[in-house]
């Protein structure tokens, strides 16, 4: 019965969350409209959600979240930097393929999203299987170097929330 | 409010603005299209981020209530921010690169744009 009415746990708390910090005052009324919104969304949209991702270990989430924000900090100061001080021909542009050993579909939008906004790189696709992710990286003398950064300090924490 | 919460304010506006003109300097400097894509997808991330500390500090100080709005913005800017760099990264790709100028995938598939999907019992 409690399976059926809410199907996916972590969505309904996110929809009741965020609509209490749309309407960013916390009344009864509001918290009920949240709820409300929160068992209604997922029903609607339960056919796009196949499988629900085993999302476990809520401290990994914290500091995952918490070294992606200080990377992007840094992230904007590099790439600041490479733009006002770098001349032109000294920026050198490599694409890195990586190798992907996560599965879920989420995990995988999860990583290609941090990998965007941390230091000068942009995942711009997956391999047809989604087997492999390909990254630009803005100024790299060391591709090899990206791609282990890549994966022992996103990609392995990925692993351990997601699985 | 007191005269060190104005200054704090202040100054979160202030480097917000440098990185803004900085993300859009780069859009002017850097010469090819997927260069491009890194100085909107960083420089104004902390851009808008400033604004946004500017402003959860300053109705903190003039209120007394936590304003939670700016994280929202920033969790759909989150969100948004790197489709946005997916699709334009792959509409170029797809108009103006052939599959042999860029690294081989490591497994048996090539990149999406250039390569069919393995044939599951999902997709026929």
């Amino acid at each position: 019965m409690l399976r059926k009415l809410v199907p996916h746990p972590l969505l309904s708390l996110t929809l009741v969350f965020v609509w209490l910090a749309l309407v960013n005052t916390f009344t009864l009324g509001n918290l009920i409209l949240g709820i409300f919104f929160g068992i209604v969304i997922p029903m609607i949209t339960a056919a796009y959600w196949p499988d629900r991702p085993k999302v476990g270990r809520p401290f990994k989430i914290i500091e995952y979240g918490l070294i992606v924000v200080w990377d992007i900090i840094v992230a904007n100061i590099q790439v600041a930097m490479i733009i006002l001080f770098k001349p032109e021909r000294e920026i050198h542009s490599q694409w890195i393929p990586v190798p992907l050993e996560l599965t879920s579909a989420e995990a995988i939008t999860v990583l290609a999203g941090t990998i965007t906004m941390t230091p000068g790189t942009v995942s711009t696709m997956l391999s047809a299987d989604g087997g492999c992710i390909l990254v630009h990286c803005l100024h790299s003398d060391d591709p090899d170097a990206v791609r282990d950064d890549i994966k022992s300090r996103y990609e392995s924490r990925l692993k351990e929330i997601f699985q | 409010m007191s005269f060190y919460t104005e200054l704090l304010i202040a100054i979160s506006l202030v480097v917000s603005g440098l990185f803004g003109v900085v993300g859009s300097y780069g859009l002017i400097k850097l010469k090819n299209t997927v260069q491009r894509l890194h100085a909107p997808t960083k420089a104004t991330t902390l851009g808008v981020g400033g604004v946004l500390i500017a402003s959860m500090i300053h109705f903190v100080a003039r209120n007394g209530h936590v304003s939670v709005h700016e994280l929202l913005i920033s969790l759909f800017l989150f969100l948004t921010a790197p489709i946005t760099a997916k699709f334009i990264a792959k509409a170029y790709m797809a108009r103006n690169m052939k599959a042999d100028q860029l690294p081989q995938s490591s497994g048996d598939y090539g990149w999406s744009v250039y390569d069919d999907p393995p044939e599951t019992d999902a997709n026929q």
